[in-house]
């Protein structure tokens, strides 16, 4: 599956099926600081995603 | 994962409550959690003015929105920092949700633009009165959106803070034992003098994280790239240590900094003795007449060492 990453913008391909939360933990990222979006719709972490997905990893923490 | 609530799909799971929420049930636990934090610090009520201040972030476009939404009477206030596409971006997403929603609930967004007035954007301008960006950014942007809501009339100034921010910060002062800074950390103050609004914080009980499902689950197009000057930021440090803590054990933050508040409630009306503090030491500013415990305000100041710089 394309999943979309934040600062820097980049876009890397991950093998699925794959939990939500084992996504994020194989890529070293915070539930917490974190939000996982399937095409325009979010996700929890126990969804299962597949190779056709359009997935996005959004920080949502900000410094200001 | 289903909703705690009505059992369809849900879209979030929030540990730290030990629930996951479907879209509808998720908007009715913030609106709730909003509810709950003006009513317990009585923040406002349903016929004052409120003016928001909006940066084109998802906390500060979730608040306009929330409190339009519950029926509040909200404008908002855009200060544009002239900080390159950044800035450029951030505006353009005010615009759009003031178009798209804040209009259509009869809503007002004031705007301030800090070249026109400074004659530079606010790295220039920082670097001219040698100070670093974000102090004179942290000045420019209280001082305009004092001087609007005193101008305008609004009863109280409410910003996009939330538990992050405020967990962070009360990190830091603790770190750094600045106990006077303590009693600044209330999600409301009081308009402490004449010329000095009432500043609120109604999203200090939410995360930053359910602050951009809310965001995302209500298709409100927000800036994500961060102000370039954020980068390596103390905050940040500190938002991303407590964040682990709290996926490691959810619930810290909360504990963390509404635990804070509890005590700071019991130990004293904290609010009164800032307002006595603050009265004792506050004046007009001779040149424009904001509240300032010098003779001349930080802001005047400022502008006349920009004005100066750029004459010479
Ligand atoms: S990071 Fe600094 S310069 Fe950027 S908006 Fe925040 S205070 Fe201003
Ligand atoms: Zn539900
Ligand atoms: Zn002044």
């Amino acid at each position: 599956m394309q999943v979309q990453l934040s600062h820097p913008t980049r876009t890397v391909e991950v093998k699925g099926p794959k939990k939500v939360k084992d996504l994020l933990r194989e890529l070293n990222l915070v539930v917490e600081a974190h939000l996982v979006i399937k095409g325009d719709d979010l996700v929890t972490e126990d969804e299962m995603l597949y190779d056709q997905d359009q997935i996005e990893i959004r920080p949502v923490i900000s410094g200001g | 994962m289903n909703c705690t609530k009505c059992k369809t799909k849900a879209v979030i799971g929030l540990p730290r409550h030990n629930a996951a929420f479907c879209k509808g049930c998720f908007n009715s636990f913030v609106h709730e959690q909003v509810a709950r934090a003006i009513k317990s610090e009585w923040m406002f009520g349903k016929d004052e003015r409120i003016l928001v201040a909006v940066s084109g972030g998802k906390d500060s476009l979730a608040l306009w929105d929330i409190l339009l939404k519950m029926g509040y009477r909200a404008d908002a206030l855009y200060v544009n920092l002239g900080i390159g596409t950044y800035s450029e971006q951030s505006y353009a997403k005010v615009m759009k949700f003031a178009d798209a929603v804040a209009i259509s609930h009869g809503a007002k967004l004031h705007l301030h633009t800090v070249e026109q007035e400074a004659g530079a954007g606010i790295k220039e301008l920082a670097m001219l009165i040698h100070r670093p960006t974000c102090s004179t950014c942290g000045t420019i942007k209280r001082y305009q959106f004092n001087r609007v809501a005193i101008e305008q009339q609004y009863d109280v100034m409410a910003t996009g803070h939330n538990l992050d921010d405020e967990a962070a910060r009360l990190l830091g002062n603790v770190l750094h034992w600045q106990e006077e800074y303590l009693d600044k950390q209330s999600p409301s103050l009081p308009a402490s003098v004449e010329g000095f609004a009432k500043k609120v914080k109604p999203l200090f009980r939410l995360s930053e994280r359910e602050l951009a499902a809310y965001a995302v689950l209500n298709r409100i197009d927000y800036i994500v790239e961060e102000c370039p000057m954020a980068k390596g930021s103390k905050m940040l440090q500190y938002k991303e240590v407590l964040n682990r803590l709290e996926t490691e054990s959810p619930g810290t933050k909360q504990t963390f900094y509404l635990g804070f508040l509890d005590k700071q409630s019991k130990k004293q009306p904290a609010a009164t003795t800032m307002t006595e503090k603050d009265r004792a030491v506050l004046h007009p500013c001779a040149s424009c007449s904001q509240p300032t415990t010098a003779d001349i305000c930080s802001y005047c100041k400022m502008m006349a060492r920009a004005k100066a710089h750029a004459a010479s």
